[in-house]
């Protein structure tokens, strides 16, 4: 989708600023997000390209003034919501009771815990990569064309490298393609190339020259370019 | 108001533990799963890999060459069994760069858990735009003669910077370096 999430090429954000000494986190709970997050992931329950159309999908303006943990928080919640694993009204409810009572243990809002987290057995299956007998439509040294297209799911073409020349310049193999499986429209594996774009061909009057970006391309946002 | 520290705000704190509360009583969640979570990262040593991988590339040309070509091989010399890294090397005309536009793909096994910046919007608008302005306000001054290469982690591959060499290094050892 074009969303907020998409910024590759914007303006305006000012300068990179960073935190001397940084921690790994800023409070707790943002620990309690991630192990949530590991959780869903590791149950089979939310997988990584639903994981993050649901934070595409957050209010724009929620999701630049907000921090990073919060989007996962926002897209979490959104998508276990959208599976029913909680209601959007029992989420609401905990959440205010909660807030009412900030000192109350976990505990306080429910009675027992299951006493066993449902967990998928892991498969010995790679997450990502997937093995094909079709043959790639692409080799290092062809020269290609990205769709123009304006998907409203999931997709990782950014909208700044979409109807640009490009080059192949590797194979990486065939992966998972994300347009599909963040949708439960299954894993369609498709070949994966490393993409490189001159600075011209994405920008025009590119304010830098003498740079190239590449990205890593499923096959169907590719055309052959004479 | 500081996007690196909402933990002041109630409305996140509290939705967080009634997610977490909820996740626990559906057996979700374990019981120690945070806790899991605080040991595995706060002592984050993802980026000694990282080090000690370069380290040895600039030691070794031999496993440097091993590392540019098949990473997962080189990497499993350390222990580590991840095999979607790309190790990509700046040259005399070649600086590169990495950044993930559309959300924070970064290479944890090998560096650890990305800075803030790197996942906010300033870095992931101008790394593929302007990386040489950017660099000169992280201090860095690329010198006009080499090329910026920019490696936007738009799939699950991950990507790590091997710097050049520096001079004068030469009588040291891996370990020291």
């Amino acid at each position: 989708m074009n969303g907020v999430h998409d910024l590759g090429g914007m303006q305006g954000f000012g300068p990179v600023v960073r935190e001397e000494q940084e921690p790994v986190f800023h409070a707790r709970w943002e620990t309690v997000v991630v192990a949530i997050q590991q959780a869903t992931r590791a149950g089979g329950m939310i997988n990584i390209d639903e994981f993050r159309h649901g934070i595409e999908r957050m209010e724009p303006a929620h999701y630049l003034a907000s921090s990073y943990y919060e989007h996962w928080l926002d897209g979490i919640s959104r998508v276990l919501i959208e599976k029913s694993v909680i209601s959007a009204a029992e989420l609401d409810q905990r959440t205010s009771f909660f807030k009412e009572r900030p000192d109350a243990p976990l505990s306080a809002a429910f009675t027992q815990p299951a006493s066993e987290p449902r967990s998928r057995p892991r498969s010995g299956q790679h997450p990502y990569q997937r093995e094909s007998t079709a043959l790639p439509q692409f080799a290092p040294g062809d020269r290609v064309i990205t769709r123009e297209m304006q998907p409203a799911g999931h997709t990782r073409l950014p909208r700044y490298a979409r109807g640009k020349r490009g080059t192949i310049d590797r194979l990486h193999g065939v992966y998972v393609f994300p347009d599909t499986h963040a949708h439960g429209l299954g894993e369609q594996p498709q070949p994966l190339y490393s993409v490189r774009f001159e600075a011209q061909d994405l920008w025009g009057e590119a304010p830098e020259t003498d740079q190239t970006v590449s990205l890593d391309l499923w096959e169907s946002y590719l055309r052959v370019r004479e | 108001m500081g996007k690196n520290h909402p933990n002041v705000d109630p409305y996140v704190v509290s939705r967080v533990r009634a997610l977490e509360s909820l996740l626990l009583e559906k057996g979700i969640l374990a019981p120690d799963a945070v806790d899991r979570v605080i040991r595995q990262y706060e002592n984050d040593t993802g980026p000694l890999i990282g080090a000690k991988v370069v380290a040895r590339a600039w030691c070794d040309p031999g496993y440097k060459r091993r590392l540019l070509e098949n990473a997962t091989d080189a990497l499993a010399d350390f222990g580590l069994n991840y095999d979607l890294l790309v190790v990509v090397e700046n040259t005399p005309t070649v600086h590169n760069m990495v950044v993930c536009t559309l959300c924070s793909c970064y290479p944890w096994p090998v560096l650890g858990l990305p800075p803030t910046w790197y996942k906010q919007p300033a870095y992931r608008s101008r790394a593929v735009l302007e990386p040489r302005q950017l660099l000169r306000e992280f201090g860095l001054e690329i010198a006009a003669e080499r090329a910026i290469h920019v490696w936007d982690s738009s799939a699950e591959l991950r990507y790590m910077v091997l710097p050049q060499r520096p001079a004068g290094i030469d009588d040291l050892s891996e370990e020291e370096l």
